[in-house]
């Protein structure tokens, strides 16, 4: 593996192990991942890079068999430390789902939302602002600003990935976690989400999992192939596609296994 | 290979179908079957219960002789009170004499035979009037009054001269005194209100006999379930469902609760005896009791439709709060309630009707007794909610005890009443689910 310059790590994972009852889902996964840059996950269904991705959020909490050992720090702090509140953490590490999962309420109060819990705006001009920004952000402003008020559910599905991007950045995050956030989107949403995430890269540090090599070779500056729960090869994306180390990560993108 | 028409069907084909419509066939004669018993119900419970919201009145000229009212002439209520209503209905006799002398109507009946013609009831309802308003003895007024149940019963078709010819509460005469009185305008049947706003008569007077005290106490009840279950069963479920660990006691909580939902009900009557009325003491036959007993009653039922709705609310709203950092209790209150308050409102109003439709557990709490006296939602003495009632479905199982016939269109007029209550918070059920549904 690579050696990266640790000064750049945004996230830092060492030695987590993930179990969820008597099914050992992660095995030993130490990983770097570096600010405004996107790391894509890939590897075959099953093989935990979403279960990861999900610790990096705590959002494995809510499921009440799963056991996360191990060390996970951002900005060198343990997001796993009991003094940490996962409400504050979700705040900094949002998150973009694998279906567009928008609240049944105005495209306005979608992203108005976590602002609003979390106090970010003092008066309704600043949360107004607020939205604007985070749906400019999001590409989605120019066609929503004419129907900010009408649910975000009657958007196309590329829209209501968009709008769940908003969701996600309105909360000011420093990480973006998506959970194959283009899955459930048709070719065309699919290049305007991918379009988004290079523009957010400048300013996130972005993680994607993701079915798709062809998307992680587009997308991500470093790549991470995970099998059967562990972490196989890390590396930058050009030479995990053009000149792979491990003999399984190799057999993974020309396709024998996976 | 040979070629297969597709115009041909195969015998595994034409099997096939055939199932296919036997079993259509078998679903349309299970709806015609329902569909038969429910206009069947319908029409026997309607066309024996109409007639209670109908009721035959005499309109007769009462004197009301002040020799035998009130002797002293100094109009003191304690003394005219000593006047019973014995006293009254020599009084009601000679006014209807009066009348059927007065229209020159030929009859062979007695005096007293007469007068018998009218309720037992209209000598109370004259006395009460007098008592209200002494200045009025001594002159002739007009009152409404009620005729008797078998008087009422001809001009409803329920009694017949043949019927009144076996019968000794009535004669063929009177039935005949009371059709010329009819067709001269001095007895009428008219719309009844008093069916739903008077109390309970005793056994002799069915035409008296009416909802009042009975739609009162149901209603106190409704307040008492409404009041307490929705806010608990709520509450119990939003924790078992969205706080609670899965553990073995969770486990153990959820299969009592579907229990409980199966519990038979007069089970929670000897419960509420035990425990509301000999431990805590409470009062017997109060719609406090009842209301409690039906609380505990339906809150397995909000309880487990509480629940339902809680779970098909989609997880994914409940990632997608989670996920921009609302807490466990925000993404329940802000998402996950509003979305399943459709579903929580239908099952706590179909627990409410339920709960309006239950007898067995107030028969057990003294709730079937006889009560006259409207109850107050408060007094001193008794408490909140602590005067004797009885319940709409209580005085329906009452009524169909008693001897007299008139009893059995009261009854089936109380099913009716019951059942335009229960369709009335149907409506409401499907109306409030409409209204929050949210199809985005």
């Amino acid at each position: 593996m690579k050696d990266t310059p640790m000064t750049n790590a945004k996230i830092s994972a060492k030695g987590v192990d993930v179990h969820y009852a008597d099914t050992h889902a992660i095995k030993d996964v130490n990983v770097e991942i570096a600010d405004k840059t996107v790391t894509a996950f890939i590897g075959p269904s099953g093989c935990g890079k979403s279960t990861f991705l999900r610790c990096i959020n705590r959002m494995n909490d809510t499921i009440d068999s799963c056991r996360v050992t191990g060390d996970i720090r951002i900005d060198g702090e343990d997001i796993y430390d009991a003094k940490v509140d996962p409400v504050q953490l979700r705040a900094k590490v949002g998150m973009v789902f694998q279906k567009p999962n928008p609240f049944p309420k105005s495209i306005y109060d979608n992203v108005a939302y976590g602002p609003k819990i979390h106090g970010l705006a003092r008066n309704k001009a600043e949360l107004d602002e607020i939205v604007e920004k985070s749906l400019r952000k999001a590409a989605l402003w120019n066609e929503a600003k004419d129907r900010l008020l009408s649910p975000g559910t009657g958007l196309s599905g590329g829209q209501q990935q968009r709008l769940c991007i908003a969701r996600a950045i309105a909360t000011a995050p420093e990480v973006l976690l998506m959970d194959e956030p283009c899955s459930a989107l048709d070719p065309i949403a699919t290049a305007q989400v991918e379009e988004l995430i290079d523009e957010l890269q400048k300013s996130f540090c972005v993680v994607i999992v993701t079915h798709s090599m062809q998307q992680a070779a587009r997308v991500s500056q470093k790549t991470a192939f995970f099998h059967l729960g562990s972490l196989v090869e890390y590396d930058d994306t050009d030479k995990i596609f053009t000149n792979p180390e491990d003999p399984r990560t190799e057999s993974y993108i020309s396709g024998r296994i996976g | 290979m040979t070629h297969k028409s597709l115009l041909t069907a195969d015998a595994r084909i034409k099997k096939r179908n055939a199932a296919e419509a036997r079993f259509k066939a078998y679903g349309l004669g299970a709806i015609i079957i329902a569909m038969l018993a429910l206009s069947l119900l319908l029409t026997s419970v309607v066309s024996t219960g109409s007639s209670a919201f109908k009721q035959t009145y005499a309109t007769v000229s009462v004197p009301l002789t002040e020799a035998k009212l009130d002797k002293s002439g100094t109009r003191d209520l304690a003394v005219m009170k000593k006047v019973t209503t014995i006293g009254y209905t020599s009084l009601l006799r000679d006014g209807m004499v009066a009348a059927v002398e007065e229209l020159g109507l030929d009859t062979t009946l007695s005096a007293k035979d007469i007068g018998g013609m009218l309720s037992k009831e209209a000598a109370a309802t004259v006395r009460n009037r007098v008592l209200a308003n002494p200045d009025i003895v001594g002159t002739s007024v007009m009152f409404k009054l009620l005729t008797n149940g078998r008087i009422d019963g001809y001009f409803k078709g329920r009694v017949t001269m043949e019927s009144a010819a076996l019968d000794g509460n009535t004669s063929p005469e009177e039935l005949q005194l009371a059709q010329e009185l009819a067709d001269a305008g001095v007895i009428a049947t008219t719309f009844n209100w008093a069916f739903l706003t008077a109390p309970d008569a005793s056994d002799q007077r069915p035409e008296a006999a009416g909802l009042g005290v009975a739609i009162l106490g149901s209603l106190y009840m409704m307040i008492i379930v409404l009041v307490l279950a929705l806010p608990i069963g709520v509450a119990a479920s939003i924790y078992l469902e969205e706080f609670a660990p899965k553990n073995r006691w969770t486990d153990v909580i959820e299969v009592n609760i579907s229990n409980l939902a199966a519990v038979p009900s007069i089970v929670y009557g000897i419960l509420g005896l035990a425990i509301f009325i000999n431990f805590m003491e409470f009062n017997q036959s109060s719609p406090m009791v009842g209301g409690l007993v039906l609380t505990l009653m339906t809150l397995p039922t909000i309880i487990i439709s509480t629940r339902a709705s809680l779970k098909s609310v989609p997880p994914s709203i409940r990632d997608a709060a989670l996920g921009v950092g609302a807490s466990k209790m925000q993404s329940v209150f802000h998402h996950v309630l509003p979305l399943a308050a459709p579903g929580i409102l239908t099952g706590t109003i179909i627990g409410l009707a339920q709960a309006l439709g239950e007898t067995a557990p107030l028969l057990l709490i003294g709730m079937v007794a006889f009560v006259r006296e409207y109850p107050a939602a408060y007094t001193a003495d008794a408490g909140l909610f602590g005067e004797a009632s009885t319940a709409l479905p209580v005085q329906v199982f009452n009524w169909t005890q008693r001897a007299d016939p008139g009893f059995v269109e009261r009854a089936s007029g109380a099913i009716i009443t019951l059942l335009i209550f229960l369709l009335i918070m149907n409506a409401i059920a499907i109306f409030l689910r409409r209204k929050f549904e949210r199809r985005w």
